[in-house]
């Protein structure tokens, strides 16, 4: 693998977790708070 | 709606130094592009320390006040703090194959002392599943997590008192903070990374916190209820004697 494909492979785990476990975060938040609760 | 704003302003953040990262900032003489790398690699780094570094305190905080705010912290720092352990590892990985020619070695103590800090606090997360009671729960986690602590000074150190692959500090020492051994540009593109990464860390901190509050609420409010229901039932069932 060249050395972009590393850093793509870095930042797409990465950059791409941190935004997926907000996503997740998020949603186990809204489901047991409500949607009012959350938007503060 | 002021977290909202902090998620969005964090967002932004991220998005500005990935892209400074992937395409303002030249490559480097001696690396070439795996350089990039380093900026999410040692921004994820610097945010695992803070992360358990908040868990232990806040559980110092529990043991201390007995107020379960601390230890709804405490969770919160330990599950964002293997996220970052773990983007951290990734990181290194991927910029160890190209650069040392090998993507782990177990003999280097930065590496290890790092897998533990992981494995440490991976643990620190399921041993709070053993217990529903809420204040037990908090102060076994608490002296877990104070211990598991130990390990963060040794993962910083470990490439000033023993000898591995992993290089030492660029400037996260006293003597290199006004000297770094990188070029100002490689400098202030891993600052900015740090820093939106530290946004997302506060807003994530925020959400997980205030997850951890309504868990326990909803843990308390079935516990009442099922104490209201056995209530309930216990002279009903004295009638029907």
């Amino acid at each position: 693998m060249s050395d972009a494909g590393f850093v793509i492979a870095a930042y797409a785990v990465i950059i791409g977790g941190l935004g997926l476990y907000t996503v997740a975060l998020w949603r186990r938040l809204r489901s047991i708070q409500g949607p009012d609760d959350e938007a503060r | 709606m002021k977290t909202r704003i902090l998620g969005f302003v964090a967002l932004g953040a991220v998005v500005a130094a990935t892209a400074a990262a992937l395409f303002v900032v030249p490559p480097d003489q001696n690396q070439g592009d795996a350089q990039r790398i380093m900026y999410p690699h040692v921004a994820s780094a610097w945010l695992a320390y803070l992360s358990f570094g908040v868990t232990a305190i806040s559980g110092i905080g529990w043991l201390w006040k007995r107020d379960l705010r601390f230890d709804a912290v405490a969770v919160a720092g330990a599950e964002i703090g293997v996220m970052f352990t773990a983007f951290a590892i990734w990181g290194g990985m991927m910029w160890g194959r190209p650069i040392w020619g090998v993507y782990w070695q177990w003999e280097d103590p930065r590496l290890t002392t790092t897998a533990l800090l992981l494995a440490l606090y991976v643990g620190y997360l399921l041993f709070r599943r053993l217990t529903d009671d809420p204040e037990r729960r908090a102060t076994r986690a608490a002296i877990v997590g104070i211990v598991a602590a130990v390990d963060i000074p040794i993962v910083h150190f470990s490439v000033e008192w023993w000898r591995g692959l992993h290089q030492t500090a660029t400037i996260g020492s006293p003597e290199r903070v006004l000297d770094p051994a990188a070029p100002g540009v490689f400098i202030g593109t891993l600052l900015g990374m740090l820093g939106a990464f530290t946004l997302a860390w506060v807003y994530l901190m925020i959400r997980r916190y205030q997850l951890a509050r309504a868990e326990v609420a909803r843990e308390e409010a079935v516990r009442i209820a099922r104490l209201m229901a056995a209530r309930a039932t216990g002279p009903a069932a004295e009638v029907a004697r």
